[in-house]
């Protein structure tokens, strides 16, 4: 009976974004209706998570077919703390932006259509995160990609309109590749349920496991921007709204990140695909961050160092060791975080100098030395100094590549270090130009036009749900010994096959 | 499971479709991309017939023998798959009506940001922001040439997006 718990995260924000939907001339009650939805959310999430720690994991057969026939849901470790902490994301990024809903009703964000799209994208987000079968995955995928699709393109000015078409482009074509995967797996083993597939594939000779593994990190590596199919995320994610940004930086990617995890653990535990994975591994932190660096607009340069960091997770999952695996986890858990709310702040930067563009801020550390410490702490974050998060999950990744001591994983180990200082310099860089110097002088001269002039103020809330996401990014600093023991354990969980046993002891 | 020859024609068809709508989708205009995306997803949507099996065993309980049944789960997933190209299509078609609105043409330009920092590499210029990190005034003496460059560029900055964007994506064709 409890197990139908494990339907909740995806059904409470699709009926929420239904009644979102129908009240949309009342945006008290959206408001409501949304809070009410993310806050249950993540009130599920955490039982789950505590659930699937102490009792294993939460299996639900969808349908009340018998059972192996129908769709099933798993709430595992990985699961379940992946979803807490999306939900937990999406929980305060709907704050912040109810902040700015409040303050501001320009035509650009039409607040009508967010409540239900955004509720929408999370409730994907959680049926990929819960789903144990291929093409109830896809299913969620199209839900939050259609999501983003619209919140890519809210208000359908023309430069969210640009941006928009490459994301929705490239998303269409991971999706019709996704299908071609789907259709050679089920062709191939007669199912599409994760669990089987682990059993069946196995069986397939050499080749045809091979394609259809490559095919599957295709489609995943699109979704989270892994180097040669990344090019797509700098150039879309800047345009959309501060809030938006931050959402599909937190959550989208990660969600490609889970799905690489489950196909290397679940589907292809043997394959002999790492050192390749590796080397994507290398050269989207390289590529990645060296973007980064060029960049002289904010969100840009965080869109590149979201690539790059995608690049640590992919190494631990290429490790495939213990040690790995669970440095990947945490770092996912740290980099939902840490990324999404350094986008956050840059809407307060936004908002507050009126710009994202280096070339045009300056001075902040004199207007608001409030943003400057929201600014500044996610930065070192994601910077990995030592004693927050980023640092813990770096020095786990490293150790476990340092572990294996074959030249391949030395190598990336080495690249890592260099990005983690690349990141440094890249903040560093937003630092110096926007909260040092001061306003330069070729911006100042303009004065009507200026984005002095076209700052404003910060609303109360948005500073405070800010805030509450750095405290957020703290706290996983705080508590990183047994968040680390948990990853150790979703770690073993994965190389165990405690997957496949736990959808198959229901047999 | 069904065992049958999977069907060749259906194969071929399959094949032409998505590499027809692969070229298309390699086009700068939305509605060629549109019509590729169709085309594509269409030949995807055939595969998923392929390995249903032969096409003449109705899962129908009585009319058939189990072993001769057509599989029909591909069956709902395609009908899935076909609800999903319908409403990925009707978005883009939305799209390129409004970039019609906007612009006046419906092809997709380059990025304004990306635009700069090719225009910096060209100009030989590392980056803009290499040039004080004392936090200081900017020098004026080593920075004149670089501001008059960077105002050159931020004419085109994206702040004002609507009619920078026409321009730039007129430059770009």
């Amino acid at each position: 009976m409890i197990e139908n718990v494990v339907a909740a995260p995806i059904l409470l924000p699709l009926v929420g974004s239904a009644i979102t939907l129908v009240v949309r001339r009342w945006p008290a009650v959206q408001r409501l209706v949304s809070l009410l939805c993310l806050s249950l959310m993540v009130a599920v999430a955490g039982w789950l998570t505590w659930s699937a720690d102490v009792n294993g994991p939460t299996v639900l057969w969808l349908g009340a077919w018998p059972e192996q026939l129908g769709i099933v849901m798993v709430a595992d470790r990985l699961s379940a703390v992946l979803l807490l902490i999306s939900a937990i994301v999406s929980l305060l990024v709907m704050l912040f932006s109810l902040g700015q809903d409040l303050q501001e009703r320009r035509r650009e964000t039409p607040m009508s259509i967010f409540h239900p799209t955004f509720l929408l994208l999370t409730a994907g987000v959680a049926n990929a995160f819960l789903t144990g079968d291929l093409f109830n995955l896809f299913v969620g995928f199209e839900i939050l990609l259609f999501a983003s699709y619209v919140l890519l393109t809210l208000g359908g000015t023309g430069e969210r309109i640009r941006a928009g078409s490459t994301y929705v482009i490239v998303s269409i074509v991971s999706s019709l590749l996704f299908l071609v995967a789907i259709a050679a797996v089920y062709g191939a083993t007669g199912t599409v349920m994760l669990a089987e597939l682990a059993v069946r594939l196995a069986e397939l000779p050499d080749h045809v496991q091979l394609v259809i593994h490559l095919l599957l990190l295709v489609v995943f590596g699109i979704k989270a921007a892994v180097f040669p199919m990344s090019a797509w995320l700098p150039d879309s994610y800047p345009t959309a709204p501060g809030p938006v940004t931050a959402v599909f930086a937190g959550l989208l990617t990660k969600v490609g990140v889970y799905a690489i995890i489950r196909t290397e653990t679940v589907l292809f535990p043997d394959s002999d695909l790492g050192p390749g994975l590796m080397v994507v591994a290398l050269l989207t932190m390289l590529i990645g961050i060296l973007g980064a660096v060029a960049q002289s607009e904010i969100k840009r340069m965080l869109s590149f160092t979201l690539v790059s960091h995608i690049g640590y997770m992919i190494f631990g999952v290429a490790l495939a060791s213990e040690a790995g695996l669970a440095g990947a986890i945490f770092y996912t858990i740290h980099h939902i975080t840490i990324q999404s709310t350094l986008f956050l702040v840059t809407g307060l930067i936004e908002r507050r100098g009126g710009s994202t563009s280096l070339n045009e801020l300056g001075g902040l550390m004199a207007m608001s030395p409030a943003l400057a410490v929201l600014f500044f702490v996610p930065a070192m974050n994601l910077a990995g100094i030592p004693p927050l998060s980023g640092f813990i999950g770096k020095v786990g990744l490293l150790q476990a590549g340092v572990e294996t001591g074959r030249p391949l994983e030395i190598a990336v180990v080495a690249v890592a270090l260099a990005t983690s200082l690349l990141t440094l310099l890249a903040m560093a860089k937003v630092w110096n130009r926007a909260f040092w110097r001061k306003v330069p002088d070729i911006v100042e001269g303009t004065s009507d036009q200026s984005p002095r002039a076209r700052g404003r103020g910060m609303p109360r809330s948005m500073v405070l749900t800010a805030g509450a996401m750095v405290l957020v990014g703290l706290a996983l600093s705080v508590v990183a010994g047994p968040l680390y023991d948990y990853a150790v354990r979703t770690a073993t969980d994965q190389l165990a096959g405690a997957y496949v046993t736990a959808v198959g002891v229901n047999r | 499971m069904v065992t049958v020859q999977p069907s060749l024609i259906l194969i071929i068809v399959a094949g032409a479709l998505v590499a027809s709508g692969v070229y298309l989708m390699l086009e700068r205009s939305l509605t060629r991309l549109l019509v590729g995306v169709l085309l594509a997803s269409n030949g995807v949507n055939l595969l998923f017939l392929v390995i249903a099996g032969s096409a003449e065993g109705a899962a129908i309980i009585g009319l058939n023998e189990p072993n001769e049944m057509t599989d029909p789960l591909p069956q709902a997933m395609v009908l899935t798959s076909i609800v999903i190209t319908l409403a990925t299509l009707a978005f883009l078609l939305t799209m390129a009506y409004r970039s019609f609105q906007l612009n006046g043409h419906d092809e997709v330009a380059d990025d304004i940001e990306d635009a700069q920092i090719r225009r910096l590499a060209e100009l030989d210029e590392a980056s803009q922001s290499y040039d004080e990190d004392d936090g200081e005034a900017p020098d004026e003496d080593t920075d004149d040439q670089l501001h008059a460059d960077l105002a050159t560029v931020d004419t085109k900055a994206p702040d004002a997006p609507e009619e920078n964007l026409d321009q730039s994506g007129k430059e770009q064709t």
